[in-house]
């Protein structure tokens, strides 16, 4: 593996990570260091243990019966694959975006609400207010302001996917898991959720795998390369795409295979 | 013959099969409610049972039909969500689990009449209930468990993965996730379990002869402690339903309108499984609303 740039300011940081379903070993010593308020896209063929490893990193992968995970994950000072650690309380700082867009079949002021609800909030003034502050940071307030007690599965598949950020982002996470967030969208609505992503660096550290280079590189600050569950590199998206130094790396960009 | 052709027949072979079912249907329904609807009056619904004369009415006995079916699923639904829960949620592909199934898959198929003697064996004689109003809902509840418990599981297993995975991603626990995201998406499929459950136990005779009893004491409709023995609600009185009913004055029955009454509380009987069947859809509705958080 070649780290091209050292990384200073990182919140999270895997070291010697090792990940098993059983006896396959899905994931081979990953060294990464992800930095503050940055995006950082995983890319690499089907397969490959990108999804795998960003379900490490809220531990997802913890319901999956046989699973072991070895190593460390640190985020902050805390190594999160300690079983001290409580997932749920971890789920609640680490966010994650699914694939398809998993809304809730209630209202969309339910799919927002429910979160803050379930964790403690009950004062309707306050709710109204992560209400509207999540659907405004989502891009989605214009749109649904005027019908919020409408259910939210009629929704179109793209604001579907802000409405999942939306609520995500209402338990107040640090970091935001990204499972492919646009391969189920059509072009319109896949632009409205990268130029989303982009507005959300603001205040999140944003990990984000994706199978679509192009928008690997339109959206994302750093790139890391998977390859049968190691990093064969990782860089600065610009370097990655244009002077990879890594020969497979070159070949699955260029298209040659995955 | 041709790909469009065999579509062709298949397609109309189809609709006569629903063609028969629906003939069928509508012929039952229309005999029972011909024959039955005319002797339906405010006095037939409310009034007791006469033995020797004529114009006795039904009137304990729908009330005995509804009070069971509560008793019934106070008992048996609590239980089948939760074991439906565990089955769905909980429970590893192990030899245990797949014994349980397949036990759960020969309870249901159990005839009600070795449901209503073993309720006769166990609530009447060994728990001393004798002929009750509850012997009758524990074995009911016994004969209601396996289906609601498949039904229940069956809808909570179709509430799709990435739900669960939602609620965990946002920090919800197991539990917290079950009963807040899964069971109110299962719920279309928990109320449609239930209704099936509460039809069988409206038209359910053989199992509550023997337990909830052929007889109705004197109860007085003025009178609701549940502790005072001519009270409606008291749960140790024999309470002989329209269904048992039904059977028993075709058998029994030795008033000069018993053909009359018969057909009068089959159409009552279908009438009301009608009625509950659109109030829980009505409720079930308004629970999920409520459960959704609005």
């Amino acid at each position: 593996m070649n780290v091209v740039e050292t990384i200073e300011q990182s919140v999270i940081q895997t070291e010697n990570l090792q990940f098993y379903y059983d006896t396959h070993h899905a994931l081979k010593d990953i060294n990464l260091k992800f930095e503050e308020k940055k995006i950082t896209a995983l890319i690499g063929p089907s397969g490959c243990g990108k999804s795998t490893f960003l379900r490490t990193m809220n531990r997802m992968n913890d319901l999956i019966p046989g699973v072991k995970t070895e190593g460390a994950i640190w985020i902050g000072k805390e190594n999160i694959i300690e079983s001290s650690i409580d997932p749920v309380e971890l789920r609640k700082k680490v966010g994650m975006v699914f694939q398809h867009a998993s809304v809730f079949p209630f209202s969309i002021y339910g799919n927002i609400a429910y979160g803050p609800r379930i964790h403690g909030e009950r004062n309707k003034k306050v709710l109204d207010e992560i209400v509207e502050e999540n659907l405004r940071a989502a891009a989605l307030w214009d749109e649904v302001k005027d019908h919020l007690d409408q259910s939210a599965t009629g929704l179109s598949g793209g604001q579907q996917q802000r409405l999942t950020i939306a609520r995500t982002l209402a338990t107040k996470p640090d970091i935001l898991l990204m499972d492919e967030p646009t391969s189920a969208l059509d072009p319109i609505s896949t632009a409205k959720v990268e130029e989303l992503i982009q507005t959300l660096k603001e205040h999140y550290t944003i990990i984000i795998v994706t199978h679509n280079m192009q928008q690997a590189a339109r959206i994302s600050d750093f790139t890391a390369f998977f390859l049968n569950g190691e990093v064969k590199e990782y860089g600065q998206t610009a370097t990655i795409f244009n002077n990879p130094l890594n020969s497979e790396t070159k070949d699955y960009i260029a298209g040659k295979f995955g | 013959m041709s790909a469009k052709r065999k579509d062709q027949l298949a397609t109309a072979g189809l609709y006569v099969i629903v063609g028969i079912i629906i003939t069928v249907l509508a012929g039952l329904l229309g005999f029972v409610f011909v024959k039955g609807v005319p002797q339906l009056s405010w006095q037939f619904i409310t009034s007791p049972p006469q033995i020797f004369k004529e114009g006795g009415g039904v009137g304990p006995q729908l009330f005995n039909s509804f009070y069971l079916l509560v008793l019934t699923l106070i008992i048996s639904v609590p239980i089948a969500i939760g074991a439906g829960i565990y089955l769905a949620e909980y429970a590893k592909d192990h030899w245990i689990i797949r014994c349980i199934r397949v036990l759960i898959e020969v309870l249901s198929s159990l005839p009600s009449i070795v449901v209503g003697l073993f309720g006769f064996l166990f609530f009447v004689l060994y728990m001393g209930w004798g002929f009750s109003i509850l012997s009758g809902a524990f074995a009911l509840s016994v004969f209601n468990l396996p289906l609601l418990v498949r039904v229940i599981e069956q809808s909570i297993h179709n509430v799709p993965k990435s739900q669960r995975e939602a609620g965990w991603a946002l920090g919800f626990s197991k539990w917290e996730t079950i009963t807040t995201i899964i069971l109110p998406a299962a719920l279309p499929g928990i109320v449609t379990g239930i209704i099936l459950a509460s039809g069988r136990v409206f038209g359910e005779a053989a199992a509550l002869i023997y337990t909830a009893g052929m007889s109705t004491p004197i109860i007085d409709f003025t009178n609701w402690n549940p502790l005072s023995p001519t009270s409606p609600l008291h749960p140790f009185r024999p309470a002989e339903t329209m269904a048992v009913h039904i059977w028993k004055i075709n058998g029994e029955g030795i008033m000069p309108d018993a053909a009359a009454i018969s057909d009068g509380a089959a159409a009552l009987l279908i009438i009301s499984i009608l009625f509950f069947n659109f109030t829980s859809r009505f409720i079930g509705n308004l629970l999920f609303k409520k459960m959704g958080a609005n």
